[in-house]
């Protein structure tokens, strides 16, 4: 047996619609036969990773906070990709984007700063961000270096630096040695919506980004021509298209909404500065963006349906027992079975015996 | 034994699994398949030798068992990539994170324990040669198995008929088809490679080199081979010479780190990935834009009948 694929003529767009959702299915099931090889029951880890949170007020406010990042990173990972650019060092971008602004929170710790601290620092957390994304952006247009390692050994650099502060030169004095900085004071705090119990403001940030986003791609020269490079690499470069510039921007564009993410996730729902301000939400980003389709609205949505992965692995891990890392494999299981249902919208498959005998 | 040997042999020990991934993913680029999943595939080598290796009291078991899930790993890239023609950067992405999430889930009940010392087999003669003799020749199995692969690959590559079929197929997989050779089949034979070899890699770390297993021990040394590859301009010998100095980069920091160089142990810990980065930058100074890059390296064929 032998598997041949045959382009399609026309691609149904209601498959392209469905895919993700098929994708999910399937990952779904093997996660599901996952837990069971372990010796689980699938049924009862459906239950708590899924049934529990939706029907939980508290936990479908956690999920709109684990959202927040998710969607503020993919939206920015969205104009990388839809330019063939493999940013996959958002994660650091998250970090060093958290650094920046909380340089600002605890460098003006104690001397009542005034209104425009916060501002300032959400600020601080776009350039921090996008200063590091735009290292990979700068290394690929000078000297030709593939974004996608330079982007990811970026990582564990930040990684690292952040470590560092948070054990050195930034670790609170009076906190029993704990690797940790004092906790911001409410000035440095980003507010909770009113009427909406422990749910930070950058939440509206991340529906910003992605209307912003929808009228960029929808109404711009901009938008456009990202579309176009995209699906047409060789057509952009008859419209004039500098892919110089175009690299630059979109790293800019997807460090700094990283970084705003960031410092939205210090200053909104930590309130200090610890050694592991992610549980990869940079990574998850990816699978984010792809799941959506990179489309904006399509992003919000996926956005939501990965931090529920979050909030059940965290139910899982205290109900069941079952490590955190279960969430990240089918995070991973996720994007595999996207990328291929995208390919299964383009291709039929075949399936023919060997000895030139047509099935 | 002098220091200076002492630590050229801790070198050579470093160096070793970065050197068979490299060699590894070096086959597959050479084929034309990037697969950015060696960090993952490693990851479950490394879980799956050492819950093997633990469970039947045997390291060889578990060498077999961390090659064999490696090369599953791979096989299941191959039937994304090559079956599907799926993305293969964001497909090789998708098995890194499904790779490290998955083995610290089957590595979850062997945290804490270890494996016993595996003894090495100093060659006769060789190992009595000065300076390099005991860093070369008194090592374990695996470090001859990697001199091993790294010869036995570069002769594949440039003197068998089926190397050069490898090399044309990566080069060029639409000519190549039209001669007839089959681009898919070869391709997955190399991922396939490249998985095994990820996954030994795997097997070293958690048997050899450390002796335990512990959740993300891979730290990224997935990430470094792939860059090797490219820092050795898909060359084997090449890749040689490159793990010999991420390994002196990586042992050196931990030589620094223990004698109390008055920096931070993170700056330490960050130099191999800050000198990886430069590497890259320099290679492409010197040698101009992306050469020796295989020609359809990371396009998906898919055959017109």
């Amino acid at each position: 047996m032998r598997m041949e694929l045959i382009p399609r003529q026309d691609p149904s767009p209601v498959a392209r619609a469905l895919a993700p959702l098929a994708a999910l299915l399937v990952a779904f099931l093997v996660a599901g036969l996952v837990v069971a090889l372990i010796g689980r029951s699938p049924v009862s880890a459906f239950e708590v990773y899924i049934l529990q949170p939706l029907t939980d007020p508290w936990s479908l406010r956690a999920m709109l906070v684990k959202a927040t990042p998710l969607i503020l990173i993919a939206i920015g990972l969205s104009y990388c990709f839809r330019a063939g650019l493999w940013n996959i060092g958002a994660e650091g971008q998250f970090i060093m984007g958290g650094v920046a602004g909380a340089a600002l929170a605890l460098g003006t710790h104690g001397t009542d700063p005034g209104p425009w601290l916060l501002p300032a620092m959400m600020l601080a957390g776009i350039v921090g961000g996008a200063a590091w994304g735009a290292v990979p952006a700068f290394l690929k247009t000078r000297f030709g270096v593939s974004e996608i390692l330079t982007s990811l050994f970026l990582v564990y650099i930040a990684e690292l630096f952040l470590d560092w502060l948070a054990r050195g030169p930034w670790r609170d004095p009076g906190g029993f040695n704990f690797p940790q900085s004092v906790v911001f004071e409410s000035a440095a705090r980003l507010p909770e919506i009113p009427g909406l119990d422990r749910v930070h403001v950058g939440v509206v940030f991340a529906v910003i980004a992605v209307l912003v986003t929808a009228i960029v791609l929808g109404r711009t020269l901009f938008g456009y021509r990202l579309k176009l490079t995209g699906d047409a690499p060789r057509a952009a470069r008859f419209a004039g298209f500098e892919a110089k510039r175009t690299t630059l921007i979109v790293f800019l564009i997807s460090g700094g909404l990283a970084g705003l993410a960031g410092i939205a996730e210090v200053s909104g729902q930590i309130g200090r500065v610890i050694p592991d301000i992610s549980p990869g939400y940079g990574f998850t980003a990816i699978t984010v963006a792809f799941l959506g389709r990179l489309n904006p609205f399509g992003i919000l949505a996926a956005g939501l349906v990965l931090a529920l992965t979050f909030i059940g692995g965290e139910n899982a891990q205290i109900l069941l027992r079952l490590p955190f890392d279960l969430t990240v494999a089918f995070q991973g299981l996720v994007l595999l079975c996207v990328l291929t249902a995208d390919a299964l919208v383009s291709y039929r498959v075949r399936l023919v015996k060997p000895a030139g005998a047509r099935a | 034994m002098t220091t200076f040997e002492a630590i050229l042999f801790t070198i050579v020990t470093a160096s070793t699994p970065l050197l068979i991934a490299a060699i590894g993913e070096l086959v597959a680029e050479r084929a034309g398949v990037l697969n950015l999943g060696v960090e993952g595939m490693m990851a479950m080598g490394a879980v799956c030798a050492f819950a093997a290796a633990f469970s039947f009291d045997s390291t060889l078991i578990g060498i077999l068992m961390g090659m064999a899930a490696g090369g599953l790993m791979a096989a299941l890239f191959a039937l994304a990539v090559l079956g599907f023609a799926a993305n293969q950067v964001g497909a090789g992405l998708a098995l890194t994170i499904f790779g490290l999430g998955l083995s610290g889930l089957i590595g979850a009940p062997f945290v804490g324990q270890t494996r016993p010392r595996v003894e090495e087999w100093p060659i006769p003669v060789l190992s009595d040669l000065p300076l390099v003799g005991h860093a070369l020749f008194s090592q374990d199995p695996l470090v001859y198995v990697a001199f091993g692969l790294v010869l036995g690959v570069a002769y594949f590559l440039a003197r068998t008929r089926s190397g050069l079929r490898l090399r044309s197929i990566g080069e060029n997989h639409a000519s190549a088809h039209a001669l007839g050779l089959p681009v898919l089949k070869m391709r997955v034979y190399a991922v396939i490679f490249g998985g095994l070899c990820a996954g030994l890699a795997g097997a070293y770390l958690s048997l050899v080199y450390t002796r335990f297993w512990s959740p993300n021990m891979t730290a990224g040394r997935g990430w470094i081979a792939v860059a090797l590859v490219v820092f050795a301009a898909w060359r084997p010998t090449w890749a040689l010479v490159g793990a010999l100095v991420f390994g002196a980069a990586t042992v050196l920091q931990l030589h620094a780190q223990a004698a109390q160089v008055a920096l931070p142990s993170q700056l330490l810990a960050a130099a191999p990935y800050l000198a990886t980065i430069l590497a890259l930058v320099l290679l492409s100074i010197r040698r101009g834009r992306a050469v020796g890059a295989p020609g359809s390296l990371g396009t998906p064929f898919v055959p017109d009948r």
